[in-house]
């Protein structure tokens, strides 16, 4: 794991509970990851996993309340973003930090021109005048492939596809030239074909403008095509990280290693059903005094229901949150690294 | 949207004969002698005469054809020749009220204005309150702000007019003595105390119609934001960094206004009908109480010329709010 000197996002126990008529739900226990400059960080998990609570909540995106953040730091550009008071969060929004959205069809004003929409973070963080910011939003249009880009300032959201308005979703979250990208499941809604397209213009742009993305998916044949270094994610915390090609060759989660065998092969005699992970994902009603997973896990140790495993770092960036060891087939000897160790 | 506007104001045309037929026929069956309050002792063959002079000797498709030329083509040609000072309508026969035994046109042309001010103001007044509190009840949902809007709300909602209006009187006409129960329509404001007086005198009607509007549109501006705050494009808007004004005042307020201003511009015909009750209760003598009066009195060409008139101002106002709605939503296309 990089130091978080060089890191463009370091993100430091991050703890965010909802608070519910039915009780507190905890949606993220203890996440701390660290996004280095110019690298794309691929998120995957389940649905409920706590994925995009944890990238709202870097940002205070979530509705306040009924969410709240308990815990935890989130240091970008040498500040705290957790403490900074409004006016300078929002500043940090759109300016800092880009968001691309699930829901191309929905994510867009509907009564507003293409061009407004794309040219407000342009007038309100950098103080464009209307011309410049015109000239502006044509050119980032342009940079993300739609023709025509000066005519298609003046249409409404509706009369652009799916796949085209997931493109302006992108130029609005690029306007301001933002150091980190966050994409939150953004080929999730569109198509396959389209899916691609999108995928290409991302990795395109990535080399363009050099800015770290996080990725946000459960798709994660969409995570080796595109990611650096994936993030696995379940009830709310980080249960692996490694260098994208060690989790795919490696996967040392029970966890990741069941996310894995659930992808159909093409080759090979066909299976007679699509392996399935068995159970649902909790819902976390107080911060997991025990591993979340065990029992969906086909590895579980009478540890895994006393106390929640922390990250124990297996070199060459990679880590993983189980007390079972894939290597050997049984209960981990090692202590945790000095600082991986969770808190709470 | 131009060809759409007047395709509709051509389909309407039929629309408004039938429905002058069906309130022509639908008074004709309606029970009630236009004599019945003439004293009995007038002989029958007298009475006879009478109504024929009245023309009611006549079949029903030829008073209905008489009605409509009148309604159509001499009274519109009345009016521009009192506006342009030209003689175009001299000696021709209008439309006679038979409890004035004047032109039903001139009755109206009276009563619109203190209907149009007490009513109207009411209406501009409601919808003024109604907007905000609507957007800050929604934005602020279960606050203590939404709470006391909404119990207001459902009290004026629930509440009728005409209990309202005389606890008005009660406590402020009758104990407090500041303003008058009655409404003085000769009135003349030229200096500064008839002014106060018209305020005076406006000031108990217009809020219990003010508070009745208040309580319905603020109730859907609510329901409209609270549909629109939890859409995804606001999400896009925080995430863009613009600050909470311009989210919810520009991006969630232009979209919750769509259905809004269509609840506003279909209830405008209701102005002109008068609020009956009301202008009952406060003795505004507007087009309300003129109708009220007409059907008491059997005055039939009265009632079905009033009726009419705001059948045309419900079929008009559908027509402005289809056409705002064309304005305000792009994705509505009328071509």
């Amino acid at each position: 794991m990089p130091d978080g000197a060089t890191a463009v996002l370091a993100v430091n126990g991050l703890k965010t509970v909802f608070r519910t008529r039915g009780g507190e739900v905890h949606a993220v226990n203890t996440v701390s990851f660290r996004l280095r400059p110019g690298e794309v960080l691929g998120v995957v998990g389940e649905s409920g996993s706590g994925k995009s609570v944890t990238m709202m909540s870097l940002l205070g995106l979530l509705p306040s309340p009924p969410a709240e953040l308990r815990a935890g730091e989130v240091l970008f550009e040498g500040r705290d973003l957790t403490r900074l008071p409004p006016e300078a969060l929002r500043r940090v929004r759109g300016a800092g930090i880009g968001f691309v959205f699930q829901d191309p069809m929905t994510s867009l004003n509907p009564v507003f021109t293409v061009g407004f929409q794309i040219m407000e973070p342009l007038r309100k963080h950098l103080g464009m005048t209307r011309a410049q910011a015109a000239a502006r939003a044509a050119e980032l249009l342009d940079l993300v492939g739609i023709p025509d880009p000066r005519a298609r300032l003046r249409d409404y959201p509706h009369q652009f596809s799916g796949g085209m308005r997931q493109r302006v979703m992108i130029a609005i979250a690029l306007a301001c030239n933002p150091k980190v990208l966050i994409a939150d499941e953004p080929t999730t809604a569109l198509d396959v074909t389209i899916q691609a397209q999108i995928l290409e213009l991302v990795r395109d742009l990535r080399q363009k403008l050099g800015m770290a993305i996080i990725w946000i998916t459960h798709d994660l044949g969409v995570i080796a095509g595109i990611a650096d270094r994936v993030m696995v994610m379940y009830g709310g915390q980080v249960v692996e990280e490694a260098p994208v090609k060690r989790l795919f060759s490696a996967p040392r989660h029970p966890y990741t290693r069941a996310l894995l065998g659930t992808i159909p092969h093409i080759r090979g005699p066909r299976a007679p059903r699509l392996r399935v992970i068995e159970g649902q994902p909790p819902i976390l009603r107080a911060h997991p005094a025990a591993c979340p997973f065990r029992a969906r896990c086909a590895h579980a140790l009478p540890r895994c229901a006393a106390e929640n495993p922390p990250r124990f770092p297996l070199g060459g960036g990679h880590d993983v949150a189980c007390f079972w060891d894939a290597d050997t087939g049984a209960a981990r000897e090692a202590a945790p690294r000095e600082g991986g160790a969770r808190h709470g | 949207m131009l060809t759409y506007t007047l395709r509709r104001l051509l389909l309407s045309i039929p629309t408004l004969i039938f429905i002058s037929l069906v309130i022509f026929l639908l008074l004709e069956l309606a029970p009630g002698d236009p004599l019945a309050d003439q004293p009995l002792t007038i002989p029958p063959e007298v009475r006879e005469r009478m109504r024929a002079a009245l023309g009611l000797g006549e079949p029903v498709y030829v008073r209905y054809w008489k009605w409509l030329v009148q309604f159509f083509w001499v009274e519109p040609r009345v009016m521009l020749d009192a506006w342009l000072g030209t003689a175009m309508a001299v000696g021709e026969q209008r439309i006679i009220s038979w409890q004035f035994r004047a032109p039903v046109f001139d009755v109206i042309w009276q009563r619109l204005p203190q209907t149009l001010w007490v009513v109207g103001m009411a209406y501009i007044i409601g919808v003024l309150i109604a907007l905000p509190i609507g957007i800050i009840s929604a934005y602020r949902q279960y606050s203590w702000f939404d709470q006391i809007g909404t119990f207001v709300a459902m009290i004026g909602f629930s509440v009728p007019t005409f209990f309202t209006g005389v606890l008005l009187i009660v406590i402020f006409a009758v104990n407090l003595g500041w303003f008058p129960s009655i409404y003085d329509t000769t009135l003349r404001v030229t200096d500064w105390p008839s002014f106060v007086r018209q305020v005076q005198q406006m000031a108990m009607p217009v809020a219990v119609l003010a508070l009745y509007n208040a309580a319905q549109i603020s109730r859907y501006m609510r329901a409209s934001m609270l549909d629109n705050l939890n859409q995804d494009y606001v999400r896009t808007a925080r995430a863009k960094g613009m600050t909470e004004p311009v989210v919810v005042l520009l991006h969630v307020l232009r979209n919750s206004m769509i259905p809004v201003v269509t609840v506003i511009a279909l209830g405008v015909p209701s102005i002109f009908g008068g609020a009956i009750i009301t202008e009952q209760v406060f003795k505004v003598n507007g087009l309300g109480q003129a109708l009220i009066g007409a059907i008491y009195a059997n005055d039939l060409p009265m009632v079905q010329t009033l009726a009419f008139i705001f059948a045309i101002l419900i079929v008009l106002f559908n027509l402005v709010a289809d056409v705002l709605y064309g304005l305000l939503d792009p994705r509505i296309r009328y071509d």
